[in-house]
């Protein structure tokens, strides 16, 4: 597992592995947000509003997903402090608070013919904002532990602590719509079984799988980001010191 | 009192939001990429 975690093999990986993902990603989205809008049916009970469902519940699945990601990635820095964890964890951060934020606002959208509301305290949404609030906190802890880089190696793992302590938050999601009372609807997806009707369930894992490539290559290319952003900090670095060791010779 | 909705506004405004943000974060971070890259070997070579 760890010869895995390698940056130089990461980075051999991702180069081809990037635009592969989000290239077939960004296809397989579309064509099934196509399939969703033009050719599978309309529900019964909530007419065509339920096509937004092609859009909310990959988001949603992403959003609790990253979160997932930044806890396995800040464990396996805490445990092994490899440090290619820690830079997974800070690419997820972005596009799974940007994913939480379109789950909440095509949730909105939907909400609002579906229930006659905007919005509504209960239980899956107010833990849904709470995720989007953690999210900014550790995009905000990990901006202050860089900031402060040189005060010492305890500010990167405060940032960790954070990741995996506010993955509290997503059995709380999972489980809140049958823990509470919601005008949400139950899962109709769970392990092994599902609820839905083949019309909508294909063109939902369809774009599921599609989604979730593009969210893979967005996080592959934020992390070839801060590692060359890095490799190059350090070239600089060495350059400055040798300079002005000469000038002190 | 019942309002009348055009059930397909809020599939289109859900629609056009998401796309466009899904693409714009991928463009965002792709460019990005391309740059830091670019930089780095930029400070290798010099």
């Amino acid at each position: 597992m760890h010869g895995f975690a390698n940056p130089a093999r990461f980075l051999r990986i991702a180069r081809w592995a990037t635009p592969l993902c989000l290239v077939l990603g960004l296809a397989l989205a579309t064509a099934a947000m196509a399939w969703g809008v033009f050719v599978a049916p309309a529900d019964a009970l909530q007419g065509d509003t339920v096509r937004i469902i092609y859009l909310h519940v990959p988001t949603a699945w992403l959003g609790m997903g990253g979160w997932s990601a930044i806890a396995i990635a800040s464990f396996t820095e805490i445990v092994w402090r490899h440090p290619l964890a820690g830079i997974a964890a800070r690419a997820v951060a972005l596009p799974g608070a940007v994913f939480t934020a379109l789950c909440l606002i095509t949730g909105s959208i939907w909400g609002r013919p579906a229930w006659g509301a905007w919005w509504v305290w209960d239980g899956r949404l107010t833990s849904m904002l709470v995720l989007l609030f953690l999210y900014f906190g550790y995009m905000a802890l990990d901006a202050a532990a860089r900031g402060s880089q040189q005060a010492g190696q305890g500010q990167g793992r405060i940032t960790a602590i954070f990741g995996l302590v506010g993955a509290v938050n997503i059995p709380v999601i999972h489980y809140s719509v049958t823990w509470w009372n919601s005008l949400h609807q139950p899962p109709s997806i769970t392990m092994g079984k599902s609820a839905m009707a083949a019309d909508f369930l294909v063109p939902l894992l369809i774009a599921t799988v599609g989604f979730s490539l593009v969210f893979g290559g967005i996080v592959m290319a934020r992390m070839r980001t801060i590692l060359a952003d890095e490799q190059a900090e350090a070239r600089l670095r060495r350059k400055a010191m040798r300079a002005t060791t000469t000038e002190n010779w | 009192m019942t309002e009348a909705f055009d059930q397909w506004q809020f599939v289109i405004a859900a629609y056009v939001l998401g796309g466009a943000t899904t693409l714009g974060l991928a463009a965002y971070s792709w460019l990005a990429m391309r740059r830091a890259e670019a930089r780095r070997d930029k400070v290798r070579e010099g």
